[in-house]
């Protein structure tokens, strides 16, 4: 016990003295003390589609307009509004069409639309999309079995479907499922997803958003992984999509944007559980991440009261609690001071 | 899998070992709404014990009138199953409390100071200086009985009734928390509003002050930031992390929210980085689960919470 060794230790040896107050040796090489992060974070907003689509409760129509309307005014730049894919695979997702032509589309925010295949994508384009997305995957398994081909014969479908985008000018965005982990294959090396990434980029996707779809990911994980994939696709052409199964959706985007990665998916609500963890919680929620940039002094453009509106509207018409934390806490607070000077 | 390198802008490499302090059994057993049996707490801690955590903080001596779910002090004290190498810290907020834990076996304690003036006043009705002129007594005590004491700062990152905290406050209490002789000071995000920002800020003003091996962080998950305010904190060079077992312990000042950060999503993280705690993660979730069962609540551990396997 007692601190006399320790200063008997600093004044014999400078190794010591740097290593216990590592500050000091900072200010001496005047090294930049912290992290380069993005001054701006682009937040895609997920929670109309991926959201609603895992969630058990189908939502109607109206509920689904009026959430994405509420989000739209929140300043979100980029809301997922539906799915073009078969009803017969996604039922919550039927009325696609509907969806589309019903919302206020607000001037400056984009409402890109997911679109499997070709006969999705002319949906689309009839419905009004003005922006697409293609989903691959970095796992073979995992791509037999949900969409029932191999990557490669997946590239070969989304290759048509970006080829006819580009003629008429509609950007197209790339998701890669199973960056960290796989349901059924376990562990994901590193190349395979750079390998996804790299393919849908020269494809022509202008952005290739990395999904950690059963949330298994860690910050060291998501490191090695970003590494992989960033020898291959320009680091501004990244977006990191994490889910929060296991608690680790903060600290993953956290290692991103420490990375230089400025693209941000997340749910309102944290809507959408995950299927392959039954009552676990899946897409991270958005006001958690809002409040993380924004402690951080990122600026995103959203206000995260009005996200949190949203959030309360749609939980109240699903019948459910929020997975967000600081959805939870704010609604919650005894009546002390206001340390929230970030809502 | 080997050592992670995910290193900071300015080099420094994270810490290969990282020590867990398990605050389970006191702050998230102190903060739950349902009153726990003596022996429950006992099978409690006699299974993390097992599961390989270095400490335990085991109950807090301090008065029942405050405290009523730590009223079986001397009990679980005397009742646990000391593992050889594993530490069973108890709080002692007086002399009073210093005497009873020792006299009940207690071979390290622990004693709190506030960031925060209005916080102190409230909480224990003295400002930050006069509760650490009180802990004087205990500090003296303690050397005489060669007892190690562990010094923790609330309120480190915001209070709920000043709002925010200057760092260079937090940096003078943990300062003086120090040179009394604490071998290491924990500074928590009492109500959990703190970011990687703010945390970076603080740590930077406290490292200045305390070396950084004598530095310890107890996040509360309130707004979901544990984690990643955790993980700022090892890139700074902390090695040494406070979590609670299943997230025991709720929030007093956002009724319903969470509280402690769950050890179980900590765990995860660090092994996920290659960094070694000494904790058998399957062993920790027994013992989350045991306790779940007993307060008949969900854990609010996430990786508890998901079955999927990989």
């Amino acid at each position: 016990m007692g601190n006399v060794p320790t200063t008997v230790k600093h004044c014999l040896s400078y190794e010591q003295l740097i290593q216990d107050y590592p500050w000091l040796k900072r200010w001496l090489l005047e090294e930049k003390v912290g992290h380069e992060f993005p001054e701006f974070v682009k937040i895609v907003e997920v929670g109309p589609r991926d959201g609603l689509q895992n969630e058990t409760e189908i939502v109607p129509t109206g509920v689904k307009i009026q959430l994405i309307d509420m989000l739209s005014g929140t300043g979100l730049p980029v809301i997922e509004a539906t799915s073009f894919v078969s009803s017969k695979w996604v039922p919550q997702m039927a009325d696609h069409t509907d969806v589309l032509r019903g919302i206020q589309r607000a001037p400056h925010v984009r409402y890109p639309v997911l679109t499997p295949n070709m006969q999705g994508f002319q949906d689309a384009v009839a419905a009004g999309a003005t922006e697409v997305a293609v989903f691959g995957s970095a796992s073979e398994t995992f791509s037999k079995k949900n969409i029932n081909c191999s990557i490669d014969e997946s590239m070969l479908r989304f290759k048509e479907v970006i080829n006819t985008a580009k003629e008429r000018q509609i950007p197209v965005r790339g998701y890669v499922s199973c960056a960290l982990g796989c349901p059924h294959e376990g562990y994901i090396e590193p190349s395979k997803v750079s390998e996804v990434a790299k393919s849908l980029y020269e494809l022509g996707c202008y952005e290739i958003s990395l999904g950690d779809t059963i949330g298994v990911g860690t910050p060291g994980s998501m490191f090695k992984m970003l590494q992989s994939v960033m020898k291959e696709v320009p680091t501004n052409a990244l977006a990191v999509h994490c889910h929060d199964t296991y608690g680790q959706a903060l600290p993953n985007i956290l290692t991103a944007l420490q990375m230089g990665v400025c693209v941000v998916d997340s749910a309102v609500a944290g809507l959408g559980g995950c299927p392959y963890a039954q009552g676990s919680s899946g897409n991270v929620s958005t006001e958690d991440v809002l409040y993380m940039l924004h402690g951080m002094g990122i600026e995103t453009g959203v206000n995260l009261a009005k996200v949190i509106e949203a959030g309360d509207f749609i939980c109240n018409a699903l019948h459910r609690e929020t997975n967000s934390k600081v959805a939870k806490a704010r609604g919650r607070t005894l009546g002390c001071v206001s340390v929230r000077e970030n809502i | 899998p080997g050592r992670q390198c995910l290193s900071t802008s300015s080099g420094q490499a994270l810490p290969e070992k990282v020590k867990i302090v398990e605050v389970g059994p006191r702050d998230g057993l102190q903060n739950e709404k349902t009153m726990v049996p003596t022996e429950t707490k006992i099978n409690l801690i006699d299974m993390l014990s097992a599961s390989g955590l270095p400490v335990i903080e085991a109950t807090s001596f301090v008065s029942p009138k405050w405290v009523p779910q730590m009223a079986d002090q001397v009990e679980v004290m005397k009742g646990i199953d000391r593992k050889p190498g594993v530490s069973y810290p108890v709080l002692t907020p007086n002399l009073k409390g210093f005497q009873a834990a020792i006299k009940a076996g207690a071979s390290e304690v622990a004693i709190f100071g506030a960031a925060s003036e209005l916080f102190s006043k409230k909480n224990i009705n003295c400002s930050v200086d006069e509760s650490l002129q009180r802990f004087d007594e205990v500090m003296k005590a303690a050397k005489e009985f060669g007892v190690p004491v562990r010094g923790y700062v609330s309120c480190v990152l915001g209070c709920p009734y000043e709002g925010k905290v200057a760092p260079e406050k937090v940096a003078h209490v943990a300062k003086r928390l120090y040179s009394m002789g604490c071998y290491e000071i924990s500074l928590g995000d009492t109500i959990g509003v703190g970011t990687p920002g703010s945390m970076s800020k603080m740590l930077e003003a406290v490292s200045r002050e305390v070396p950084v091996n004598a530095l310890a962080v107890h996040c509360h998950d309130t707004y979901g930031q544990a984690l990643a305010n955790i993980l700022v904190a090892l890139q700074m060079g902390i090695s040494v992390v406070d979590s609670s077992v299943a997230g025991l312990g709720g929030c007093p000042y956002a009724q319903g929210a969470s509280g402690n950060v769950a050890t179980e999503d900590v765990v995860y993280m660090l092994h996920g980085l290659g960094i070694q705690t000494g904790v058998d993660l399957s062993k920790l979730m027994d013992a989350g689960a045991f306790i779940c069962r007993t307060l008949n609540r969900k854990t609010n551990s996430k990786v508890a919470q998901a079955t999927c396997k990989l």
